[in-house]
């Protein structure tokens, strides 16, 4: 992964990413870099009841919007580098949904850009789980949580 | 105009996406809203709760549903997103 430009990297696709080979693209050839915040999203099993998440997506938003977060964090910090990679369709319990890596000189950058744009992307990024039960009952659409709503407050400065 | 629909919203529609013609009396996304619900009973259904509906113009999340129209090429609609 190639960053010749200097601004977020923000990939939408549905097979797997490797964590440990865009970390290692991501810290390559900058010495300066004393901080790396990794955050991976996976799909959980829910005590064992789920078969698969489905993520439904607005293609072409669901770039946009994300660039448009990683934007407004790159601008906010001094980073050197972040990374977002969300999947869609179908994913089984224990597989990655989402990457945030956030490169920079020091630690609270890192932590807080990352934070940031996980916080964001939960609510604004035009995805949507649906899930699919083990026994075949039912498949639903997982609900928004006002917790997610309320982690956007601390942001209201930025 | 192009109408997009997402997750349980498209669902109730019924289809994820049409080009129509828009009515004179749709010139914001409020207008536009009351006019869609009267399209039939399946798009009654879909938007039936007020605020769980959520719009974007070309692509970017509107906030403020008395914003016009004029201009947009994409109108899509959706719940609340559950991303991440």
């Amino acid at each position: 992964m190639t960053n010749d430009t200097k601004g977020p990297i923000v990939r939408i696709q549905s097979e797997d990413f490797d964590t440990a080979q865009i970390l290692q693209q991501a810290t390559k050839d900058n010495s300066n870099i004393g901080a790396v915040v990794t955050f991976t999203g996976l799909c959980r099993d829910e005590g064992g009841k789920l078969a698969a998440l489905e993520l439904e997506h607005y293609a072409g938003m669901a770039e946009a919007e994300i660039t448009r977060i990683a934007e407004r964090a790159f601008a906010h910090w001094p980073l050197d580098q972040l990374i977002a990679i969300h999947r869609h369709g179908k994913i089984a319990p224990g597989e990655n949904i989402v990457l945030v890596i956030a490169t920079s000189s020091h630690r609270q950058a890192a932590f807080e850009a990352a934070s940031y744009l996980m916080d964001f992307l939960k609510t604004k990024a035009p995805f949507w789980k649906k899930e699919h039960l083990i026994d075949g009952t039912s498949s639903d659409w997982v609900d928004a949580t006002d917790k997610d709503d309320e982690a956007l407050n601390r942001w209201k400065d930025i | 105009m192009k109408i997009l629909y997402f997750a349980w919203i498209r669902e109730r529609v019924g289809f994820s996406q049409e080009e129509i013609d828009l009515p004179p009396q749709a010139q914001t996304v409020e207008t536009f809203l009351t006019w869609m619900k009267s399209r039939g009973e399946e798009f009654d259904y879909a938007l039936e709760k007020d605020g769980a509906v959520r719009i974007a113009l070309d692509q970017e999340h509107c906030n403020d549903f008395s914003c016009s129209l004029e201009g947009v090429s994409e109108i899509a609609l959706f719940p609340p997103m559950t991303g991440g």
